[in-house]
């Protein structure tokens, strides 16, 4: 159970040296406490301190890693129920399932569309993180096989090992080994076997069961066999087990710090008809998975669920931004219209959406105004006459363009007298107010 | 050690509303959060309205325009096919036609539009107005009128023009929307406005503007998330009115929808990919909290209803 600041105190030196960064050390328990502080900042603690501190002090959902190397996806160390508490921290990995009795044709097509999934969307990197493996022959050797062929294929992606057959896990968990596979897993009956494949692999263990109180003792006997690093899967198959196992997991870690729930989780996802998938997934991400496993991976959806990822994980005290630049769109020429607005990540989706959907190409003038939208830019005093002025003569845009007309947004009319001022030569032009009117503004304005 | 699963209880519980007369339909009623009856009462599915338009939907891409091929000249053929052909539990007509910028079509005409889809439909309607503030408290009040007797849902009432428009739905015995902008202060300051002229608070359907996968997305589920927890754990019963996800025309104009796939291959397919689109923008405000959706294609809305299957 998580201890008190007063609890904490108890236990630590008391000397108030200030070695460990904070002013005394009531101050430093009481940040352990919230979990913003390590012990290790003390280095005076005493052993029996440590051991019963360092329990109550880990974080509530141990960190856990999956694969190696660049694309390694870290997972746990959430803090939080709702998104707009805290940041979410580690975003789940999209797993693609490659069964043993997929025909070769399939399992190089399933391992292309892994590889090739990447997309940039908003300046981040996303893809199928990883492959989970299902040996549904129940044949050993034919998983090993398959193995195989995946750490010779695909070599730097991470793979989830599933099987209960430990036989047919010593044969595939092999050639990832040392490389932070996930083996899937132990259960009641195998459980002793399935930790010393781990263990002698390097492999995190998935640990399963059906139902929570099921799972909690099966992750103090895999702990007790010498397993640190485990995910946990709570046996969900529909989307309100999901729902309900996932919940009361991340409750309990959290709010109960009940150490033996304390780990990643992984959900099977996986459905007939890839759109129903796709609304089961998106369920996983939202509510708390560190791993969804999926059936497919086309890339419409591929795209809808890195995106949901994305928006889900967003940091919600950080307004996103996009970078200061003047943005084309369409293919603008040297007589295209310029627009100007803000760098607030939502503002910039909205209105060069609706400068696509005028058809009317345009250069688009994004000014850093520290992720705010346009009004409260403008009331901060970060969107204003000079500021707008100085941006666009260090733009170089007037190199580009033949004409001197910018349009601003219509709540800052107020500054078109201001810019102009500041920029000699310049017209300002007030567009609309709402981005859903600039394509009838860009369009007559077109046709004037 | 034995696991006992942190079930948490709530004061606070959504209002149900029901809307229609022929057929009726009721969503939210829970005192739990979204889909949580392993821990508190969920007492009513989702209701999602498709939604039709008094003007042919020319702005609405390829993908879920085509759909309608036939019946999107006339509401009213558009309306019965809701109901008869894709089985809708609701319908939304959205009175786009009356915006100065699109036909400018006048109250008068909003008017009938509305009487004429209603002798026509025994499902709930909802009437949305164009979401311009002056000429939707002109079109909504008399598309208010004409609609008297038929227990719709009227919308939307913002700060700017809420006055009209809610002492139309009173009088005509409508619930209605409130909608403000991605601010759960604006959406419960909106929300004692009207309750402080008379309006009944079980009569509301709180809209706290809805974004597009993608597009703010993250947004408009945290601000559903804050809504429904101050309607639970708070008791706030200003918060307490169910929410709507006007989904599909926030979904039907980003780049998302429209991109064909020989300009971005990277993209998939755009037929799938608009209606995944339009689902996972559905389904994960589910999630956030909303009881009420307002969806465009036929695909999407079935997956979605499958998705509440499973979750009931």
């Amino acid at each position: 159970m998580a201890l008190t600041g007063v609890q904490i105190f108890k236990l630590l030196p008391k000397t108030n040296c200030k070695k460990c960064g904070f002013p005394t050390c009531l101050a430093f328990a009481m940040k352990l406490a919230q979990r913003q502080a390590s012990l290790d900042a003390c280095p005076d603690v005493s052993e029996e301190a440590k051991a019963t501190l360092g329990e109550a002090s880990a974080p509530p959902v141990r960190p856990v890693t999956l694969g190696t190397g660049e694309k390694a996806v870290k997972m746990g160390e959430e803090t939080v129920l709702f998104r707009h508490e805290k940041k979410f921290v580690n975003p789940p990995a999209i797993a693609l399932e490659i069964k043993d009795t997929d025909s070769d044709d399939v399992v190089e097509a399933k391992l292309q569309d892994v590889i090739g999934s990447e997309i940039n969307r908003v300046g981040q990197l996303l893809r199928i993180d990883a492959v989970y493996l299902s040996n549904d022959s129940g044949d050993a050797g034919r998983f090993g096989a398959l193995a195989e062929k995946v750490a010779q294929k695909a070599p730097e992606t991470a793979v989830i090992v599933g099987t209960e057959n430990p036989d047919a896990a010593d044969a595939a968990i092999k050639p990832f080994s040392g490389k932070n596979a996930i083996l899937h897993g132990a259960t009641e009956a195998n459980a002793e076997r399935m930790a010393e494949i781990a263990k002698s692999a390097k492999a995190v263990l998935g640990v399963k069961a059906d139902g929570l109180d099921a799972l909690s003792s099966l992750t103090e006997k895999v702990k007790s066999l010498g397993v640190e690093d485990m995910v946990i899967d709570p046996g969900a198959k529909s989307a309100r087990e999901i729902l309900e196992y996932n919940t009361f997991i991340r409750r309990a870690a959290i709010k109960k710090n009940f150490k033996p729930l304390g780990y990643p989780v992984i959900n099977f996802a996986q459905r007939d008809d890839a759109l129903f998938e796709s609304l089961v997934a998106g369920l996983g991400i939202a509510k708390y998975a560190s791993i969804v496993v999926v059936s497919s991976a086309e890339k419409w959806k591929n795209l809808a669920l890195f995106t949901l990822r994305q928006n889900i994980y967003t940091d919600p005290q950080v307004p996103m931004q996009v970078e200061q630049k003047i943005y084309k769109i369409g293919d603008p020429t040297p007589d295209s219209p310029l627009l100007i607005t803000t760098n607030f990540s939502l503002t910039y989706f909205i209105v060069s959406g609706e400068v696509e959907n005028s058809k009317v190409p345009a250069h688009l003038a994004i000014m850093d105004c520290e992720g705010l939208s346009v009004l409260t830019a403008w009331a901060a005093g970060k969107f204003t006459g000079s500021k707008i002025a100085n941006f666009i003569k260090e733009s170089g845009i007037e190199n580009e363009i033949n004409h001197r007309e910018l349009i601003i947004p219509g709540y800052v009319a107020i500054l078109s007298g201001a810019i102009e001022d500041k920029l000699e030569g310049w017209k300002v032009t007030v567009g609309p107010r709402e981005a859903n009117a600039l394509p009838a503004f860009l369009r007559s304005a077109q046709a004037a | 050690m034995a696991f006992v699963p942190p079930k948490e209880s709530f004061a606070g519980r959504v209002f149900p509303v029901t809307i229609g007369t022929g057929v009726q339909q009721t969503f939210g009623g829970e005192n739990t959060l979204p889909f949580h009856s392993f821990e508190g009462e969920v007492p009513n599915r989702p209701l999602i309205a498709y939604e039709i338009q008094d003007v042919p939907p020319e702005d609405w891409p390829e993908t879920v325009r085509k759909l309608y091929d036939g019946v999107s000249d006339d509401p009213v053929k558009w309306a019965k096919y809701c109901e008869e052909e894709l089985k809708a539990k609701a319908v939304a007509l959205r009175l786009v036609g009356t915006h100065p910028d699109s036909k400018d079509l006048s109250a008068e005409d909003a008017a009938k539009t509305v009487t004429d889809v209603l002798g026509a439909i025994k499902v709930p309607l909802i009437v949305l107005g164009s979401n311009h503030v002056e000429k939707d408290s002109e079109v909504l009040v008399r598309a208010a009128e004409a609609a008297k007797g038929h227990d719709c849902i009227i919308g939307k009432a913002q700060e700017a023009n809420y006055k009209t428009i809610a002492a139309a739905a009173m009088a005509n015995g409508h619930k209605l929307i409130a909608m403000s902008e991605l601010d759960i202060n604006l959406s419960k300051q909106l929300n004692i406005l009207l309750t402080q002229m008379g309006f009944d608070k079980e009569k509301l359907i709180t809209d706290p503007m809805c974004s597009a996968l993608g597009y703010g997305l993250e947004y408009t589920y945290s601000v559903m998330e804050r809504i429904r927890l101050a309607a639970l754990a708070q008791n706030d019963a200003v918060m307490q009115p169910p929410m709507l996800a006007d989904v599909g025309m926030y979904v039907w104009k980003i780049k998302e929808t429209q991109a064909p796939e020989d300009v971005l291959p990277e993209w998939g397919s755009l037929e799938e990919r608009g209606i995944a689109w339009e689902a996972v923008t559905a389904s994960s405000l589910l999630m956030a909290g909303a009881e009420l959706l307002i969806m465009r294609h036929q695909k999407a809305v079935e997956a979605v209803e499958l998705f509440v299957d499973e979750l009931m």
